[in-house]
Order: structure tokens, then C-alpha cells, then sequence
């Protein structure tokens, strides 16, 4: 994980006069797995365009091994890219699909044949050769589209919401399936998505970005446990975002009281704003509780219950195993590790 | 209710066929006639038919007109596809709608005005030919007369937009990420576009190119104005001839045109036919 494969660096693009992407700075190393995470308009799918080759920066620098490649034309680099729609060719049967590449390539028969058939057995769906593409299902397809791209052996695989099509189950399974896949290959993933769940369970690093820039860098864990801003933690998860201030290290005040923390660097009486997360949040009795509020509504989630509590007219959101019933006064008690403090971000 | 609404709709099925088809069917009857005459049936014979292919005039005139239909459907191809590839890709919506309506023009222009124009155009065209010619001295532009030249370019102003109006649905209707993903594959643009987007506009590439050809095969008015004493295709020689008074000959030829557009027709219906049914059998088997 050490090399860089690709560097972005400055990188802006406009669309018809308007800014897309506002400098991008990134390093993505080799065999990571890499998702950029963010609601549609945010600039991720066109930065993956921009590694791809579909679309040229305005500002900045693509650098793939250490070479700039700005100038070089999609055809001649070393990526591979699978589309949201597959784009499979229609024209073509499941093995001509996927000698695509090869073909143009121009390898010897005999090659082909091996790799489309090693391709093929990777994603499954050996015996599939001679079938009509535009007959399979979506699974199906996306396999295929995922065949077409990594027979080429291509260093950096570029997936541009690739389940985005697929309904709850199949995506679940196909998660666990390119996993599985990046990690036999041992090539760089780079992700496409705007389903956070998604980019938790199977990158190494999230990037996670919103209105063309890059907001926060890192792993999964990271990302959740300690966003840099109150968009990624609502981004990432259900959370409590509480406008506060920050009167000295590792004590906060927000909700009309003080509380012990564990953040520091701030500035005296800094404006932050608070995190805790809904599943941190205890119940205890009125008396108990370092917060308290009347449960508003109850709702049963599967596997936890989702209540919602006013508290100084703050709506708090708890998941807790246990119900309680509406209109009782409880306390909500969290540690000190629970609250996370994060810079404002600027108003737009 | 049921059986006697069927039996009327069955009548007037018949009815309908007999108003379409029996002018066709007396005509290719009657080309087959010992006599002359056009009501009295005499005997069968293929006198007709032999008249036919040892007059000089109708043979050449076919010979015409196939030249320039092959000749002009596959300049109206190249042109429209080109023409089609052009629109599809432009951004301003405004110039597009515009472009559109320039290509229905020669469709929706009444073929006599068509015909007139182009006509004053090629005479304008050689006039100022010769001008430049005599000015200069020399033959530096081609001074060429009403024939084959301008039936061909007349039957290609009116023939392309036929390919451009069948083409562009299949444009619209190409997933725009199958030319990006035969470039990431490592095609060129020039390859992609032959490998991927030639394939998927075929099927609108042909249907052009066939009304093309039945156009230009078909087209009297145009090219009656553009032909010369010389150079004509069948459609304004057939003209012609009727005018003077109606041979059997023409009943003959007349069939024959019949008989070889019905199997043309038949033989892509068979065609697609089968293509349905193998994409079916494909999709059993993968079942």
C-alpha cells in the first residue's frame, strides 16, 4: 500500500461556466480500496471521469505511477472502468463481450480464450459464453461488465456506481462478490457511491465529498467515529448534531450545561458543533441522566427502537434495545468519549 | 354477436384486400395475354416479355435507373449517417430543432418545386461553368449537360434526409457509455465508432438506405425535370411511352417490378422473423 498510483493534485473543473470540482488534492495508493462517498452533484463521479480520461481538468494535474497522463486519451491508459449502466455491447454475445479488449489488443487467439474463460470462472458465470447479453439479469450483467473490464488486467478499476441498479439483496451479495474480487486480483479499486452503508463495509478509505470538494479523508472507522464536520457525520449514520461552544480543552458546553470531553486544540469559547451518534445514548431515569426530555415517538427498527426526545426543543434521536412509552420524562446519558466536537463549517 | 361481428369484419378484410390488390392482379393477368387488347383474354403467352427485354429504350432506361438509385442510396448513406452523427452530438438545442427542420424540407416540398429548382440550379451551374471556362481559356470546370451527373445529384438531395430521419432514433436510442466503454477497452475514437456505433445503428443505417433506393427507383417528377432526351430512368421512358398510347409491354415490366418488390418484402419479413425467433430460443435456453 505503499506506492501512489494515482495523484490528483489542484484538480478543477467547470461545466459551462460553473465550478464542479474546486481543487482536488489526493493520493490513492496501489491495491486500496477506495470509495468516494457523497450525494449526487458533489463532484465524485466526475473526478473518476477525470481519471478515466472522460473528462479533462480545467485546472491541475492527473498523475498515474509518477507520469502526468493529462493529455493522454482514455484508450491508452491503464484503467478500466465499469459503467453505471454496464454498457455492455448488445451487439455482441457474453464471450465477445469480454474479448472486447483483448481483441483490440490484438493478443492471440489462444490467450484470449484463456483469459476470457479465467474472467469468466472470476465473476461465476462459467458456461455463460454464447448467451445474449441483453437477456441476462442485472446481476448477471454487471458481472460481465465486470469481466470485460479486469480481463484487460488493468492496474486501477474505476466502478461508477456500478449496484446503483440493483435491488437490497442482490447488491448486498455483490458487495461481498467485488471484496472478494479486489482481493484476489490485488488491483486498485476506486468506488463510486452515494450509499454510505456501502462505502463503510467494503473500502479501505472513504473520501467523502460534497459540493466539489473533498471534506474529510479516511477509513471507515475513522469516518464514522470522528467526522471532521456535522455534513459527514449526518452523511455517515443518523446523528445528533447540537450547536455548542467550546469553553477550554476537554469541556464543552452545549444544551445548557457543561460537559467533560475529549477533544482539545480548540479556541477559548470556540463555536462547535456537538456529535452523538443515536447509539451511544443511554436511557436512564430523570435523575440519572445528564440531559432530560419527553419521549415524542416510539418506532420499532428490526433490531433496535428509534425514540425521539425533546430536550429544550432539540429533537433527540436514540437507538436503544429497550422501549419506552411516549410522554414520559427520561435522562439521556452519554460518556465523554460519545461526544464529538467538530469545527462549524463555513456558511454557504 | 361474436360470430357475425366476425364474419363482417371478414368481408370487409376481403373487400379492402380486393379494392388494394385488384388493379395489381389485372395488370399481371393480362400481361400474360395472347391479345392486345386490355379487356378481352385471348390466350396465355409470353409474347409480352419478350417484346420486353429486346426493347432498346426500357433496357436502358432500367440500366439507368439501377445505377443511379445504387449509386445515389449509397452517397444519401454516407451523407445522412454523417449528417445524423452531426446532429445527435451538437449541444445548443436551439440550432438543433433548426437543422431538423432543414432536413424535413426536401421531404415536405412538393416534388415540382424540387424539381424546377434543381433544374434552374443545373443550368445556372453550367452556365457559369462555361463562363469561367471561356474567361480563363481553358477547360478548368467540367461543362457538363443534363444525365447521369445530375439525375444522380438530385436523386441524393432528395434521398438523404430518409437516412438521416431513420439513423437519428437509433443514435438517441444508444446507451452514450457502450462509445465510452469500447474507448476504455482501447479503441480509438475511429475504431469505437466502427466497432460499436456502426453495429448499433445498423438496423436505422439500412431501413435509410432501402426507402433511399425505393425512392430513387420510384422518383418521377424530379427526375423528368433533370433527365435529358438521352439519358432517362424507367419511371419518366414508361411515362413516355403511355403518353403515346398504353403497350402490354408496360403491363409485363409493370409485374416484374411487382413480383420483385413482393419477394424483397417477404424475404425481410422471413429474415426478421427468424432473428425474433432465435433471440426467443436464446432466451428459453438461458431460462
Amino acid at each position: 500500500m505503499e506506492n501512489v498510483m494515482i495523484g490528483l493534485r489542484g484538480i478543477a473543473v467547470d461545466f459551462d461556466g460553473e465550478r464542479v470540482l474546486k481543487g482536488i488534492n489526493l493520493d490513492i495508493m496501489d491495491k486500496e480500496f477506495i470509495t468516494f462517498l457523497g450525494p449526487s452533484g458533489c463532484g465524485k463521479t466526475t473526478t473518476l471521469r477525470i481519471i478515466g480520461g472522460f473528462v479533462e481538468p480545467s485546472e491541475g494535474d492527473v498523475f498515474f505511477e509518477g507520469t502526468r497522463i493529462n493529455d493522454l486519451p482514455p484508450h491508452k491508459r491503464q484503467v478500466n472502468t465499469i459503467f453505471q449502466r454496464y454498457a455492455l455491447f448488445p451487439h455482441l454475445n457474453v464471450y465477445e463481450n469480454i474479448e472486447f479488449g483483448l481483441k483490440v489488443s490484438k493478443l492471440p487467439e489462444r490467450e484470449r480464450k484463456l483469459r476470457v474463460g479465467d474472467a469468466l470462472e472470476l465473476v461465476g458465470l462459467k458456461g455463460y459464453e454464447y448467451r445474449n447479453v441483453n437477456l441476462l439479469s442485472g446481476g448477471q450483467q454487471q458481472r460481465i461488465a465486470i469481466a470485460r473490464a479486469i480481463v484487460n488486467q488493468p492496474k486501477v478499476l474505476l466502478l461508477d456506481e456500478p449496484l446503483g441498479a440493483l435491488d437490497l439483496k442482490l447488491r448486498k451479495e455483490m458487495q461481498r462478490e467485488l471484496k472478494r474480487i479486489q482481493q484476489s486480483l490485488e488491483i486498485t479499486f476506486l468506488y463510486v457511491t452515494h450509499d454510505q452503508e456501502e462505502a463503510l463495509t467494503m473500502s479501505d478509505r472513504v473520501v467523502v465529498m460534497k459540493d466539489g470538494n473533498i471534506l474529510q479523508i479516511g477509513t471507515p472507522q475513522d469516518i464514522y467515529n470522528e467526522p471532521a464536520n456535522a455534513f459527514v457525520a449526518d452523511f455517515i449514520g443518523e446523528s445528533n448534531i447540537i450547536d455548542g461552544i467550546m469553553l477550554e480543552d476537554f469541556l464543552v458546553e452545549f444544551a445548557n450545561d457543561t460537559f467533560p470531553c475529549v477533544d482539545k486544540g480548540f479556541e477559548e469559547n470556540e463555536r462547535i458543533q456537538v456529535v452523538i451518534r443515536p447509539e451511544d445514548i443511554r436511557i436512564v431515569s430523570p435523575d440519572d441522566g445528564k440531559i432530560s426530555g419527553v419521549v415524542e415517538t416510539v418506532t420499532f427498527m428490526g433490531v433496535h427502537f428509534e425514540i425521539v426526545v425533546d430536550a429544550l426543543g432539540y429533537k433527540w434521536t436514540i437507538h436503544s434495545t429497550m422501549s419506552v412509552p411516549p410522554e414520559t420524562i427520561i435522562g439521556m446519558d452519554f460518556t465523554p468519549e460519545d461526544i464529538h466536537i467538530m469545527r462549524r463549517m463555513e456558511e454557504e | 354477436m361474436k360470430p357475425s361481428m366476425n364474419r363482417t369484419s371478414k368481408i370487409y378484410v376481403v373487400l379492402l384486400m380486393l379494392f388494394l390488390y385488384m388493379p395489381i392482379f389485372v395488370l399481371i393477368l393480362f400481361s400474360f395475354n395472347e391479345n392486345k387488347s386490355r379487356s378481352v383474354w385471348t390466350g396465355f403467352s409470353l409474347h409480352w416479355y419478350r417484346e420486353l427485354f429486346s426493347d432498346q429504350l426500357i433496357m436502358t432506361s432500367l440500366k439507368n435507373t439501377l445505377i443511379i438509385a445504387v449509386v445515389a442510396s449509397v452517397i444519401a448513406l454516407v451523407l445522412g449517417t454523417a449528417a445524423a452523427l452531426g446532429i445527435y452530438s451538437m449541444r445548443s438545442r436551439w440550432f438543433k430543432s433548426v437543422l431538423m427542420n432543414i432536413t424535413y424540407m426536401p421531404i415536405l416540398n412538393p416534388e415540382i418545386v424540387t424539381g424546377v429548382s434543381l433544374l434552374l440550379l443545373f443550368v445556372f451551374g453550367m452556365d457559369a461553368a462555361a463562363k469561367v471556362n471561356g474567361l480563363l481559356g481553358f477547360h478548368l470546370l467540367p461543362e457538363l449537360g443534363l444525365g447521369l451527373g445530375t439525375l444522380i445529384i438530385a436523386h441524393v438531395t432528395f434521398c438523404t434526409p430518409y437516412v438521416i430521419l431513420n439513423v437519428l432514433p437509433k443514435l438517441r436510442q444508444m446507451d452514450r457509455f457502450v462509445y465510452e466503454a469500447a474507448l476504455d477497452l482501447g479503441c480509438s475514437p475511429a475504431l469505437a465508432f466502427f466497432k460499436v456505433v456502426i453495429p448499433e445503428i445498423m438496423p436505422g443505417m439500412m431501413t435509410g438506405f432501402l426507402m433511399a433506393l425505393t425512392y430513387s427507383i420510384d422518383d418521377f417528377v424530379i427526375s423528368y425535370f433533370v433527365s435529358s432526351a438521352t439519358t432517362q430512368t424507367l419511371p419518366v421512358t414508361i411515362g413516355a411511352m403511355v403518353r403515346r398510347r398504353i403497350s402490354p409491354k408496360i403491363n409485363a415490366l409493370s409485374a416484374i417490378i411487382f413480383v420483385v418488390v413482393l419477394s424483397i418484402l417477404i424475404l425481410y419479413n422471413l429474415y426478421s422473423v427468424r432473428k425474433e425467433k432465435q433471440l426467443k430460443k436464446g432466451g428459453e435456453s438461458f431460462r
